[in-house]
């Protein structure tokens, strides 16, 4: 018998049963909550008159509809203020753990799940935000879910789910010099499309990977749901243990040795059968930069805009509705055209790493004349650290201003949103026609890529700088 | 609490040739404020359907008296990004019964199955038949049999969808129903756990 996927070994752990022809019903270890996909969920269970079944293993903060200045002061958005407040009385009312606005603790969802500890190898984690993809960085199965799906966790800690099909991506080879974690990610999408992966969970192996950061990681996983896939996930080694070490929901004492023993086994065995696997070498990668309006639509940011012919015939169409929508032709030369703005922050890239990249490149350089760029952090614990670290000095002598905590302009729930027809090079995961702000333009991007178009306004290769 | 039931439709439909049509253009983030399912319909495509001042684009298939019917027949890749069932709830809302593509984003398709509406896969060339054939085309979908036919050719295909959920929406049953008759299998499953 072949052996089995780090996939099926942690799939098969949390199996309560599995129904004919059917979903298995899959046990949940933490279930993450925020105020936008939860409101009906919880409305639901008050509904049949039950509470939150497992309140020790659910978490939440509110993330979207937070403003990412004067967090002191009320929401001034009266219906995102009522969400958010919506939040606060559930929890109170189910006993849920809550790191509300301004606690130490708040920030993005996916961000504070790891800095905490929350997030541990071999867990199955969902949360109603197809970006808990981004928890597979520690070896755990890890996926966004509907609402309807929030309400089965908070009422029996399960999901009813159809197994996925398994896929190895494997990158090896050594990143170039000015390539991170971001462009290797979107490279992959670009190449895979965005449907690519749909139907199918992840493993992302190889040594470009393990060579990573766990911040590097996080953003690879991130960002597996934009190539269609259930979610992604790395197997832990030495840097996730190190990583999870002392944080303070991670086990400890004899606890943490046993953890320890067992997360050491989470590995696909090597006579695993995956149902697909696509090689990349890392030296092919370049810094990335998309042009269109979903992230597949990428490329290395000295190429040009592909042109119709190498397009499929079926989908030139929708290509070319694409390009109108951002203002560009087929065939255009990316670098030097214009940016109006930056945003750097999110899930994918708010983490420390990321602020830091992005102030070093920008150090002794001044913001480009006419530019507005959103410096935010994915947590106070982020916000706090690049404080000690001098990062904001070092942004604020460049010209640049480091915000408060939040999803921000990566989805435009708040007030930060890019006016239409700007053109937004972002750390975040979706280009997507108006996601940042109802007709605005987004180049994704790495927070080195953005700090080098800050300082020019213009797309410029971060290798140049 | 049940979801409406399904057995079979008759209806004319409303054709999006788009491919990838994202969750964020089904519904934009703005309207995710609300804290009830209710309303999500008149904001279905918000950003492609309405001008800044709220009057209706002429251009868009909504606003095309020509289309009508349940169904929305969309390009291939539907309902890609955001794991947001809002998405769900605005094109169930809208009256949309059944949304017919050559391809589904995962999530979109699990979150309309649990609100009632039937994602059904069909060919690309039955797709691009669909599209093809004039505003007073209609389909036929038969879950029971698990059929969908293209009136005007007499063209049927066959399409997949797994027995359980089958069974959920020809009765109207939902999961977190079936979920909380399973307590008991739970609470085993934790006690056994290492």
């Amino acid at each position: 018998m072949a052996g089995k996927t780090l996939f099926d070994k942690i799939w098969d752990m949390h199996e309560v049963k599995t129904i004919e022809d059917g979903p298995s019903v899959l046990y949940i270890d933490r279930h993450l909550v925020h105020e936008v996909t939860s409101p009906q969920a919880f409305a639901g269970l008050k509904a049949r008159g039950i509470k939150v079944f497992r309140p020790q293993n659910t978490f939440a903060t509110p993330d979207h509809n937070i403003p990412t200045i004067n967090q002191h002061l009320p929401i001034a958005d009266e219906i995102s203020r009522f969400q958010v407040d919506t939040l606060t009385k559930n929890c109170e009312d189910n006993a849920v753990t809550l790191f509300g606005l301004g606690h130490p603790k708040n920030g993005v969802v996916h961000v504070i799940g790891p800095e905490n500890g929350i997030t541990q190898p071999g867990m199955t984690i969902v949360c109603g935000d197809s970006h808990t993809s981004t928890h597979g960085a520690f070896g755990s199965i890890a996926f966004g879910i509907g609402t309807s799906e929030v309400e089965m966790v908070l009422s029996t800690q399960c999901i009813m789910q159809p197994r996925p099909k398994t896929m190895k991506i494997n990158i090896d080879g050594k990143l170039t010099d000015g390539v991170t974690a971001k462009d290797l990610v979107l490279y992959v999408i670009s190449k895979l499309t965005t449907g690519g992966g749909t139907g199918y969970f992840v493993e992302f192996a190889g040594s470009a990977i393990h060579s990573l950061s766990m911040e590097g990681r996080m953003t690879v996983c991130n960002m597996s749901i934009e190539m269609g896939a259930r979610g992604g996930l790395i197997a832990p080694d030495e840097k996730t243990i190190e990583y999870v070490k002392g944080r303070e929901y991670a086990p400890k004492g004899e606890e943490w040795d046993k953890a320890v023993a067992k997360w050491r086994k989470l590995v696909s065995d090597e006579d695993a059968q995956f149902d697909k696997v696509y090689n990349f070498d890392a030296a092919d990668i370049e810094p990335m930069i998309t042009y269109g309006t979903n992230p597949g639509m990428g490329v290395g940011i000295t190429q040009n805009i592909p042109t119709l012919d190498e397009v499929e015939k079926s989908s030139q169409k929708t290509y070319l509705k694409s390009l109108e929508y951002m203002g560009y032709a087929p065939g255009e030369v990316m670098l030097g055209k214009k940016v109006d703005w930056i945003f750097v922050g999110s899930c994918t890239n708010g983490r420390i790493e990321d602020l830091r990249a992005f102030a070093h490149a920008v150090k002794g350089k001044k913001k480009a004349e006419g530019l507005t760029a959103w410096i935010v952090p994915g947590s106070h614990q982020v916000e706090d650290q690049a404080i000690a670290e001098g990062l904001k000095d070092i942004l604020e002598e460049a010209g640049f201003e480091l915000r408060q905590p939040g999803c921000s302009a990566c989805l435009a729930m708040n007030d930060d949103k890019v006016p239409a027809g700007k053109y937004s090079v972002a750390t975040s995961n979706r280009n997507f026609e108006g996601r940042q702000g109802p007709g605005s333009r987004t180049l994704l991007a790495s927070p080195l890529t953005a700090a080098a178009c800050a300082v020019t306004g213009v797309i410029t290769d971060p290798r140049t700088l | 609490m049940a979801i409406d039931k399904f057995v079979t439709l008759e209806s004319t439909y409303v054709p999006l040739p788009i491919e990838n049509v994202d969750t964020d253009q089904i519904i934009p983030a703005r309207f995710l404020k609300a804290t009830t399912k209710e309303g999500f319909g008149d904001n279905l495509f918000a950003d492609w359907r309405y001008n800044k001042d709220g009057s209706p684009k002429p251009d868009f298939v909504l606003n095309n008296p020509k289309y009508s019917g349940e169904v929305l027949v969309a390009g291939k890749n539907f309902g890609s990004g955001s794991s947001r069932e809002h998405a769900a709830w605005a094109v169930h809302g809208y009256g949309f019964k059944v949304v017919v593509s050559s391809f589904f984003a995962d999530i979109f398709k699990n979150n309309s199955l649990n609100n009632g509406i039937l994602p059904v896969v069909v060919s690309e060339s039955f797709l691009a038949e669909l599209f093809a054939a004039d505003e007073n085309n209609k389909v036929i979908v038969n879950l029971k049999d698990q059929t969908i036919t293209n009136t005007a050719l007499g063209k049927s295909e066959s399409f997949e969808i797994n027995g359980y959920k089958k069974n959920c929406l020809l009765n109207g049953y939902d999961d977190i129903d079936y979920l909380i008759n399973s307590k008991e299998e739970i609470e085993a499953y934790e006690q056994n756990r290492g």
